[in-house]
């Protein structure tokens, strides 16, 4: 029945974010992180942050999303926890669905903080707001949704890790943050148009008036389609975990 | 109808067939033990009953739902008591049965009365707000036998309920288990622990290597087992051909070292020959001691694994 799965992907989520996500140091994280993101841009280059803040906001969401997703997966994986879940009268896609929202909610989080410093510190201005809303919210998704994905394939906690590293790297690199995605060599171009972040900068970009690729609505179909694609390999992912 | 069915289920794991075609059912209302020795294939058999594990072959009913096409029915009618304390260390005892009751979709009205109704009848009313990290083992695995009581189902799984418990909590546990039975739940349960056994379970499947040597009542199996007392001998030297020849007359006979095991319907008989063979051999019988045959004898002889390998923990075999 449609009430008792959400009733358990709520469940879910809140003994998450309240055993896992909202514990002391991981607030903390979330608030420190977006700081010292954000002074180690501004100290390097003082000029031209207006443009850099919807970079700022993104790698955020990458790195909100994607490594305590990562961690809370495998540790209940590895103390029988998620077992647990798997014996529980839900869905494979209300589980699935649960631990992507933890993530996206954390993500959410630190990307707030992020819009704030940004907004308050660098001038950050949104004309756009519900485009940023909505390419923001999309994006944790789907990006949480990458994590939920890597989490679900691997074993260990530190495998978690590298292979999340393997995904976040060439994202943040080719993702027009540092670079515009038009002045990458062309192989690099095609590589970059096949990473969900490129859509996540180009959203929020368009939101805050900046110069952008493609139009926003694109945007926003493209990065909801990585979400069905990661959500569809996860589920498939999972019905291996316990074979 | 009956509780469980299980039609030749099986499960492979790469090469290895970790359970090999089993057949039983459970009636509705048993404690159904199955006794087997560690890597026998019993966690397997609960994973796959609990909708946990696609099975590779075969198939099994809990209350006529199938754990295959129908997982999420099974689930909402079994508990499971894993081998694993697997609770949240974080919460504590009230929050980690809160989670689990809608996890489990206990009516909102329903919750906290049946919550409340469980710890007090394990006796955790009083560690309500306790962190579960900060319990004894005792009281977690009582905490987990509450949580996979908490839905109310009609069929119990208890892996290995009383494994590293110490001899108090253990006892504690096994009368819970007793309790659950006087409410009618029907119980399938796990145990390395041949005393264990006897003591909790209607019926008892042996299981070894995947698959299930013997199926009765504790009684049943100790009947199959040939001999109904066990007369056991220690002797002053190592007994000679002709003593042991003497005595196989009388029932099966076993040695180790100074000691000899004779299962037997004549236990007067073997009591009269002993002595005469004895000083016949010029040895001392130095102790005599006939009792009942146990489980623990029939387990020997009807799978041939000694008891010591029943002992052995996991890790140690
Ligand atoms: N996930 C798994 N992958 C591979 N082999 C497994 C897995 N789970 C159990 N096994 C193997 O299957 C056999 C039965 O295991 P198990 O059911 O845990 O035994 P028991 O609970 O009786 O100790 C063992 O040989 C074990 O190593
Ligand atoms: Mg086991």
């Amino acid at each position: 029945m449609l009430r008792d799965e959400l009733e358990g992907i709520y469940a879910i989520l809140i003994k998450d974010l309240k055993a896992y996500y909202l514990k002391p140091p991981n607030i903390s994280w979330g608030i420190l992180f977006p700081i010292a993101l954000a002074l180690a841009f501004t100290l390097r280059n003082p000029q031209g942050l207006r443009d850099l803040a919807p970079g700022l906001v993104a790698m955020a969401a990458l790195f909100g999303t994607t490594s305590m997703e990562a961690i809370v997966v495998t540790f209940e994986k590895r103390v029988g926890a998620l077992e647990r879940l798997f014996m529980a009268p839900l869905t494979h896609t209300s589980i699935l669905l649960a631990k992507v929202l933890g993530g996206a909610v954390f993500g959410g989080f630190i990307s707030a903080v992020m819009t704030l410093l940004c907004f308050t510190l660098l001038g950050m201005r949104i004309p756009h707001p519900s485009l940023y809303v909505a390419g923001l919210s999309l994006s944790l998704l789907t990006l949480s949704a990458l994590g939920a994905l890597i989490a679900f394939s691997v074993r260990e906690v530190f495998e978690a890790q590298t292979l999340s590293n393997y995904f976040r790297f060439p994202m943040i690199f080719l993702c027009g943050v540092f670079i515009p995605v038009g002045r990458l060599p062309l192989p690099l171009r095609v590589v970059a148009y096949m990473l969900p972040l490129t859509y996540t900068v180009e959203a929020l970009r368009a939101s805050t008036s900046s110069p952008v690729h493609l139009s926003p609505l694109l945007d926003l179909v493209i990065l909801t389609f990585f979400l069905v694609v990661f959500l569809l390999l996860t589920h498939r992912a999972m019905r291996r975990v316990f074979d | 109808m009956d509780a469980i069915v299980v039609e030749e289920l099986t499960k492979y794991y790469g090469d290895l067939c970790a359970v090999d075609h089993v057949s039983f059912n459970v009636r509705r209302g048993e404690v159904f033990g199955y006794l087997g020795p560690n890597g026998a294939g019993k966690t397997t058999t609960i994973r796959m009953l609990s909708g946990l594990t696609r099975p590779s072959e075969g198939r099994a009913l809990i209350s006529g739902y199938d754990v295959l096409t129908e997982a999420v029915e099974v689930k909402r009618r079994v508990g499971v008591v894993p081998e694993v304390s697997n609770l949240y260390d974080e919460l504590t005892v009230w929050e980690n049965l809160k989670f689990i009751s809608r996890l489990y979709h206990v009516p909102r009205a329903e919750r906290e009365g049946r919550i409340r109704e469980l710890l007090e009848m394990f006796s955790l009313w009083d560690r309500r707000g306790k962190r579960f990290r900060r319990l004894s083992r005792g009281l977690k695995r009582r905490v987990i036998l509450a949580a996979a009581l908490v839905h109310d189902p009609e069929v119990l799984f208890l892996d290995e309920p009383t494994t590293g418990l110490d001899v108090v909590s253990a006892r504690g546990l096994r009368s819970l288990v007793r309790e659950l039975r006087g409410m009618g739940k029907t119980i399938f349960l796990t145990t390395h622990y041949i005393e264990e056994a006897d003591q909790l379970c209607d019926r008892i499947a042996i299981i070894v290597r995947g698959r299930i040597t013997a199926l009765d009542a504790p009684e049943g199996l100790k009947s199959k087992a040939g001999a109904r007392y066990v007369v056991e001998v220690e002797l002053s030297r190592e007994p000679p051909q002709g003593l042991l020849e003497a005595l196989r007359r009388l029932g099966g006979v076993e040695t180790e070292g100074l000691h000899l095991r004779l299962s037997t319907d004549r236990p007067q008989e073997v009591l009269r020959l002993l002595p005469e063979e004895a000083s016949k051999a010029g040895l001392r019988l130095v102790s005599v001691r006939t009792r009942g045959i146990t489980l623990e004898d029939a387990f020997l002889e009807l799978t041939g694994l000694s008891p010591e390998v029943m002992r052995m923990e996991k890790g140690g075999g």
